[in-house]
């Protein structure tokens, strides 16, 4: 219990100090869900990793394969286990990966990424902090988007498993469509709040019932 | 609305890009034997063209990367996107009707000042109505 020589943080410590973005926001995302037709939650404390590196060199081929290879083109996700890299530039990407990757919750993923990287030129930069996952679901979860979102999100040229940075709400977010009708929605920090009251304002007609 | 196709990403809506100006200013070779006059033409001065024109874009939503483009300042119609660092397409390629009219006297201005930047300052330093519109602005 009162162990002097307890490290001064602990993973347990670590998590219970945090406040994420939307914390604020968490009853009324539990308020504007509809269940089985629009579904809004906040994932927090993602880890994530933004990359700078050409994937033809040899320090993007030792990335590539702590990540289980990088994306190839606009849209592409790639990554192995619960470790994902979106496409965010030819040569910039977006590792996503569980809170428990991070080093401050015992993880070594981002340790591995730079020694990966090594001395060579490239970017491997914590950014965690940078940005707050949205998740969006259920049958309506396309149309909520829609209402703010210049993308064609129609299945047949928006194809789950891919990534896209644009806007929502004139928000800039990196939006990955997850499965057939649930999304990931990445926003920054700090327009977390303006983008959660916009999305919990775009469902809400889907709470009455339609209008014959 | 434009609908830009980034060489990147595709066609995007216009308002995830940003404007970044004229193509092909290289900055001075020896900036330090430029007078002041020409300094400010090559920091301030730029063509309006009425027609093809060939410009910088920014896919700023997107994939963050730069590229050019040739696009028509009266009909709005792309006729070229094409890599930063390469030079301007000779003539609009397929829909030429009003583009070859409009881009031939206009890609030689711009041919030239393209590579030497030389050209560009004294091209525009002794090309008269350019002096004379601005110091009227001024006052
Ligand atoms: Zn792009």
């Amino acid at each position: 219990m009162a162990e002097t020589a307890a490290p001064k943080t602990s993973p347990e410590t670590n998590l219970s100090l945090r406040t994420s973005p939307a914390e604020l926001l968490s009853a009324a995302f539990e308020a504007g869900s509809v269940p089985g037709t629009v579904e809004l939650r906040e994932i927090t404390f993602l880890t994530m990793v933004g990359l700078r590196v050409p994937r033809d060199t040899d320090a993007g081929e030792r990335i590539a394969s702590v990540t289980g290879g990088l994306p190839t083109t606009c849209g592409a996700v790639s990554g192995t286990g619960d470790t994902s890299v979106l496409w965010l530039g030819p040569e910039e990407f977006l590792v996503v990966a569980p809170s428990e990757a991070h080093e401050s919750l015992g993880g070594d993923l981002i340790q591995a990424l730079r020694e990966a990287l090594g001395d060579d030129a490239g970017q491997v930069v914590d950014l965690s902090a940078n940005r707050t996952t949205f998740e969006l679901t259920g049958p309506r979860s396309r149309a909520v988007l829609e209402k703010g979102c210049s993308l064609d999100l129609h299945p047949r040229w928006f194809k789950t498993g891919t990534a896209l940075s644009t806007e929502i709400g004139h928000i800039p977010v990196v939006l990955w469509k997850t499965g057939d009708e649930s999304y990931r929605i990445f926003p920054r920090a700090s327009f977390a709040e303006f983008l959660g009251r916009w999305l919990l304002d775009a469902m809400r007609e889907y709470a009455s019932p339609e209008v014959p | 609305m434009l609908l830009i196709s980034c060489p990147n990403c595709g066609s995007r809506d216009e308002t995830e890009f940003h404007y970044g100006g004229q193509a092909h200013v290289a900055y001075p070779e020896n900036p330090n034997e430029l007078n002041d006059r020409e300094w400010a033409e090559f920091l301030f001065y730029r063509d309006n063209t009425k027609g093809a024109f060939a410009e910088r874009w920014l896919h700023s939503t997107g994939c963050r990367q730069w590229f050019n483009m040739l696009r028509d300042t009266v009909t709005y119609e792309i006729q070229a996107v094409y890599a930063m660092g390469t030079p301007r397409p000779a003539a609009a390629p397929p829909a030429a009707e009003s583009g070859t009219a409009s881009t031939a006297p206009d890609s030689t201005t711009t041919g030239t000042a393209g590579p030497s930047i030389a050209a560009t300052s004294t091209a525009t330093g002794t090309a008269s109505p350019s002096t004379t519109a601005p110091e009227g602005a001024t006052k």
